[in-house]
Protein backbone atom coordinates (compact mmCIF):
# COMPACT_ATOMS: atom_id res chain seq x y z
CA UNK A 1 0.00 0.00 0.00
CA UNK A 2 2.83 2.41 -0.58
CA UNK A 3 1.14 6.05 -1.59
CA UNK A 4 3.05 8.98 -3.28
CA UNK A 5 4.14 10.66 0.15
CA UNK A 6 6.29 13.27 0.10
CA UNK A 7 9.88 12.42 0.97
CA UNK A 8 12.73 15.04 0.21
CA UNK A 9 16.51 14.30 0.90
CA UNK A 10 19.32 16.88 0.64
CA UNK A 11 22.70 17.55 1.74
CA UNK A 12 23.82 20.94 2.39
CA UNK A 13 27.69 20.28 2.86
CA UNK A 14 28.77 23.95 3.09
CA UNK A 15 26.29 24.37 5.67
CA UNK A 16 27.48 20.85 7.43
CA UNK A 17 23.25 19.84 7.34
CA UNK A 18 21.42 17.09 6.27
CA UNK A 19 17.87 17.82 5.48
CA UNK A 20 15.04 15.01 5.66
CA UNK A 21 11.32 16.16 5.24
CA UNK A 22 8.64 13.24 4.69
CA UNK A 23 5.19 13.28 4.89
CA UNK A 24 3.19 10.47 6.64
CA UNK A 25 -0.45 9.76 6.38
CA UNK A 26 -1.62 9.98 9.73
CA UNK A 27 -2.32 13.22 13.11
CA UNK A 28 0.45 14.67 13.86
CA UNK A 29 -0.70 13.50 17.52
CA UNK A 30 -0.20 9.70 16.14
CA UNK A 31 3.11 10.94 14.69
CA UNK A 32 4.38 12.65 17.50
CA UNK A 33 3.80 9.48 19.71
CA UNK A 34 5.97 7.41 17.13
CA UNK A 35 9.05 9.61 17.82
CA UNK A 36 8.33 10.21 21.49
CA UNK A 37 7.66 6.74 22.60
CA UNK A 38 10.22 4.35 23.37
CA UNK A 39 7.50 1.51 22.14
CA UNK A 40 7.01 2.93 19.38
CA UNK A 41 10.35 3.88 18.56
CA UNK A 42 11.55 0.60 18.92
CA UNK A 43 9.33 -0.89 16.40
CA UNK A 44 10.68 1.17 13.59
CA UNK A 45 13.81 2.80 14.29
CA UNK A 46 16.05 0.62 13.28
CA UNK A 47 16.28 -0.88 9.66
CA UNK A 48 15.38 -4.39 9.40
CA UNK A 49 16.95 -7.45 10.46
CA UNK A 50 18.00 -4.76 13.02
CA UNK A 51 15.89 -4.03 16.02
CA UNK A 52 16.28 -1.05 18.29
CA UNK A 53 16.00 -2.20 22.08
CA UNK A 54 15.42 0.39 24.60
CA UNK A 55 17.90 0.48 28.40
CA UNK A 56 16.57 4.30 29.01
CA UNK A 57 14.02 6.79 28.04
CA UNK A 58 12.89 9.80 29.74
CA UNK A 59 11.42 12.28 26.78
CA UNK A 60 11.80 15.34 29.07
CA UNK A 61 14.10 18.44 28.55
CA UNK A 62 17.51 17.61 30.06
CA UNK A 63 16.88 13.51 29.71
CA UNK A 64 17.23 11.10 26.93
CA UNK A 65 17.26 7.99 25.03
CA UNK A 66 19.68 5.45 25.60
CA UNK A 67 19.25 2.57 22.83
CA UNK A 68 21.09 -0.62 21.16
CA UNK A 69 20.65 -1.19 17.68
CA UNK A 70 20.71 -5.30 17.82
CA UNK A 71 22.01 -7.33 14.65
CA UNK A 72 20.74 -10.79 13.98
CA UNK A 73 23.47 -12.71 15.54
CA UNK A 74 22.83 -10.30 18.67
CA UNK A 75 25.72 -7.78 17.92
CA UNK A 76 24.97 -4.03 19.58
CA UNK A 77 25.58 -0.91 18.65
CA UNK A 78 24.48 1.66 20.85
CA UNK A 79 23.85 5.15 20.79
CA UNK A 80 22.02 8.19 22.93
CA UNK A 81 19.37 10.80 22.20
CA UNK A 82 20.02 13.47 24.58
CA UNK A 83 17.06 16.02 24.67
CA UNK A 84 16.99 19.59 24.41
CA UNK A 85 14.33 21.22 24.00
CA UNK A 86 11.02 19.67 23.01
CA UNK A 87 7.07 22.07 22.23
CA UNK A 88 4.93 19.15 22.21
CA UNK A 89 3.93 17.76 19.04
CA UNK A 90 5.29 20.65 17.28
CA UNK A 91 9.61 19.87 17.99
CA UNK A 92 12.08 18.76 19.62
CA UNK A 93 16.02 19.37 19.48
CA UNK A 94 18.74 16.79 20.82
CA UNK A 95 22.01 15.53 20.39
CA UNK A 96 22.73 12.22 18.59
CA UNK A 97 25.75 10.52 19.72
CA UNK A 98 27.41 7.03 19.52
CA UNK A 99 28.26 5.81 22.80
CA UNK A 100 28.48 2.19 24.74
CA UNK A 101 26.33 0.21 26.90
CA UNK A 102 26.57 2.49 29.84
CA UNK A 103 25.68 5.67 27.24
CA UNK A 104 29.46 6.30 28.10
CA UNK A 105 30.25 9.00 24.03
CA UNK A 106 32.48 7.46 21.63
CA UNK A 107 35.66 9.22 21.30
CA UNK A 108 35.87 8.14 17.54
CA UNK A 109 32.14 8.19 16.31
CA UNK A 110 31.09 11.82 15.41
CA UNK A 111 27.57 13.29 16.92
CA UNK A 112 25.04 15.88 15.75
CA UNK A 113 22.43 17.82 16.68
CA UNK A 114 18.49 17.42 15.46
CA UNK A 115 16.03 19.29 15.33
CA UNK A 116 13.15 17.20 14.31
CA UNK A 117 9.56 19.34 13.49
CA UNK A 118 5.55 18.43 12.91
CA UNK A 119 3.82 19.94 10.50
CA UNK A 120 -0.07 18.59 10.24
CA UNK A 121 -1.36 19.23 6.57
CA UNK A 122 -4.83 18.27 6.13
CA UNK A 123 -4.75 14.45 7.59
CA UNK A 124 -1.56 13.89 7.02
CA UNK A 125 1.77 15.04 9.27
CA UNK A 126 4.96 16.71 7.63
CA UNK A 127 8.58 15.49 9.34
CA UNK A 128 10.97 17.51 8.91
CA UNK A 129 14.85 16.43 10.43
CA UNK A 130 17.35 18.95 10.03
CA UNK A 131 20.65 17.44 11.15
CA UNK A 132 23.53 19.49 11.98
CA UNK A 133 27.16 18.74 12.56
CA UNK A 134 30.50 20.56 14.07
CA UNK A 135 32.31 19.78 11.58
CA UNK A 136 32.19 18.61 7.75
CA UNK A 137 34.19 15.40 8.17
CA UNK A 138 31.98 14.62 10.80
CA UNK A 139 29.33 14.34 8.17
CA UNK A 140 31.05 12.47 5.63
CA UNK A 141 32.30 10.41 8.30
CA UNK A 142 28.92 9.90 9.82
CA UNK A 143 27.91 8.92 6.04
CA UNK A 144 30.69 7.05 4.91
CA UNK A 145 32.06 5.19 8.27
CA UNK A 146 28.81 5.46 10.84
CA UNK A 147 27.12 3.96 8.81
CA UNK A 148 29.49 1.18 7.73
CA UNK A 149 29.60 0.62 11.52
CA UNK A 150 26.06 -0.17 12.02
CA UNK A 151 23.16 0.50 9.93
CA UNK A 152 24.84 -0.31 6.01
CA UNK A 153 25.61 -4.18 7.22
CA UNK A 154 21.58 -4.48 7.54
CA UNK A 155 21.00 -3.69 4.21
CA UNK A 156 23.72 -5.68 3.07
CA UNK A 157 21.71 -8.46 5.11
CA UNK A 158 18.49 -7.57 3.66
CA UNK A 159 19.45 -7.60 0.32
CA UNK A 160 21.38 -11.29 0.87
CA UNK A 161 17.84 -12.38 2.19
CA UNK A 162 15.82 -10.77 -0.50
CA UNK A 163 18.43 -12.38 -3.41
CA UNK A 164 18.39 -15.69 -1.95
CA UNK A 165 14.49 -15.72 -2.26
CA UNK A 166 15.02 -14.99 -5.74
CA UNK B 1 45.02 11.04 4.69
CA UNK B 2 46.02 14.81 4.15
CA UNK B 3 42.62 16.63 3.43
CA UNK B 4 42.75 18.90 0.43
CA UNK B 5 40.68 21.42 -0.55
CA UNK B 6 38.97 20.94 -4.04
CA UNK B 7 35.62 21.67 -5.56
CA UNK B 8 33.32 18.97 -5.85
CA UNK B 9 29.88 18.90 -6.82
CA UNK B 10 28.85 18.97 -3.34
CA UNK B 11 29.65 22.37 -3.19
CA UNK B 12 28.47 22.87 -6.58
CA UNK B 13 24.67 22.21 -5.07
CA UNK B 14 24.91 23.58 -1.74
CA UNK B 15 23.98 27.16 -3.03
CA UNK B 16 21.03 28.24 -4.38
CA UNK B 17 21.41 30.49 -6.84
CA UNK B 18 23.73 27.93 -8.57
CA UNK B 19 20.98 25.10 -8.36
CA UNK B 20 19.02 27.49 -10.49
CA UNK B 21 22.10 27.69 -12.77
CA UNK B 22 21.63 23.97 -13.39
CA UNK B 23 18.08 23.60 -13.81
CA UNK B 24 18.02 26.25 -16.60
CA UNK B 25 21.29 25.02 -18.00
CA UNK B 26 19.88 21.44 -17.68
CA UNK B 27 16.74 22.45 -20.33
CA UNK B 28 19.25 24.09 -22.51
CA UNK B 29 22.86 25.77 -22.89
CA UNK B 30 22.80 29.27 -23.01
CA UNK B 31 25.42 32.39 -23.15
CA UNK B 32 26.49 34.14 -20.03
CA UNK B 33 24.29 37.20 -20.98
CA UNK B 34 21.47 35.09 -21.37
CA UNK B 35 21.84 32.65 -17.98
CA UNK B 36 22.94 36.29 -16.47
CA UNK B 37 19.41 38.03 -17.28
CA UNK B 38 17.31 35.38 -15.05
CA UNK B 39 19.44 36.75 -12.02
CA UNK B 40 18.93 40.17 -9.85
CA UNK B 41 22.50 39.78 -8.52
CA UNK B 42 25.22 42.03 -11.04
CA UNK B 43 26.88 39.58 -13.76
CA UNK B 44 29.94 39.55 -12.03
CA UNK B 45 28.14 37.18 -9.12
CA UNK B 46 26.61 34.74 -12.10
CA UNK B 47 30.38 34.52 -13.27
CA UNK B 48 31.50 33.94 -9.86
CA UNK B 49 29.28 30.62 -9.72
CA UNK B 50 29.44 29.80 -13.10
CA UNK B 51 33.27 29.90 -12.43
CA UNK B 52 32.63 27.55 -9.60
CA UNK B 53 30.38 24.92 -11.28
CA UNK B 54 32.97 24.80 -14.45
CA UNK B 55 35.38 24.00 -11.15
CA UNK B 56 33.35 20.95 -10.18
CA UNK B 57 33.12 20.01 -14.01
CA UNK B 58 29.01 20.49 -13.97
CA UNK B 59 29.82 23.13 -16.47
CA UNK B 60 30.94 22.73 -20.03
CA UNK B 61 31.81 25.54 -22.22
CA UNK B 62 31.96 25.54 -25.91
CA UNK B 63 32.27 28.02 -28.35
CA UNK B 64 29.92 28.80 -31.19
CA UNK B 65 30.75 31.61 -33.49
CA UNK B 66 31.37 34.77 -31.16
CA UNK B 67 29.51 32.69 -28.51
CA UNK B 68 29.85 30.67 -25.69
CA UNK B 69 27.70 28.20 -24.12
CA UNK B 70 27.14 26.75 -20.84
CA UNK B 71 26.19 23.14 -21.04
CA UNK B 72 25.32 20.57 -18.34
CA UNK B 73 27.35 17.66 -17.53
CA UNK B 74 24.96 15.40 -16.36
CA UNK B 75 27.43 12.77 -15.51
CA UNK B 76 28.84 14.30 -12.91
CA UNK B 77 25.56 14.63 -10.90
CA UNK B 78 25.69 10.96 -10.53
CA UNK B 79 28.67 11.23 -7.93
CA UNK B 80 25.90 13.02 -5.66
CA UNK B 81 23.26 10.23 -6.42
CA UNK B 82 26.20 7.50 -5.55
CA UNK B 83 27.32 9.53 -2.36
CA UNK B 84 23.69 9.68 -1.10
CA UNK B 85 21.92 6.88 -1.65
CA UNK B 86 22.87 4.49 1.30
CA UNK B 87 21.92 6.89 3.70
CA UNK B 88 19.01 8.05 1.54
CA UNK B 89 18.09 4.19 1.53
CA UNK B 90 18.37 4.16 5.44
CA UNK B 91 15.97 6.69 5.79
CA UNK B 92 13.43 5.44 3.31
CA UNK B 93 13.36 1.94 4.95
CA UNK B 94 12.99 3.84 8.07
CA UNK B 95 10.01 5.79 7.25
CA UNK B 96 8.31 2.88 5.72
CA UNK B 97 8.26 1.15 8.80
CA UNK B 98 6.96 4.19 10.56
CA UNK B 99 4.14 4.04 7.94
CA UNK B 100 3.33 0.37 9.21
CA UNK B 101 3.55 1.94 12.82
CA UNK B 102 1.26 4.81 12.22
CA UNK B 103 -1.25 2.63 10.26
CA UNK B 104 -1.83 0.04 12.84
CA UNK B 105 -1.72 2.57 15.78
CA UNK B 106 -5.06 2.29 18.30
CA UNK B 107 -5.79 5.69 20.17
CA UNK B 108 -5.27 3.85 23.42
CA UNK B 109 -1.74 3.03 22.49
CA UNK B 110 -0.49 6.35 22.97
CA UNK B 111 -0.61 9.57 25.25
CA UNK B 112 -2.08 12.04 23.23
Amino acid sequence: MKTNLLLNFTVDKENKKIHVEREFAASVAKVWAAWTQKELLEQWWAPKPWKARTKEMDFREGGHWLYAMVGPEGEEHWARMDYKSITTQKSYSALDLFCDENGQPSDFLPCSQWLTSFQENSSNTIVDVMLTFNELSDLEKHLEMGFKEGFLMAFENLDEVLESKG
Amino acid sequence: MPKEFRRDVFQAIADPTRRAILSMIALQAMTPNALAEHFDTTRQAVSKHIKILTECHLVRQELSGREIYYHFNAKQMKEVDQWLEQFKKLWEDRFNQLDDVLFNLKPNDYED
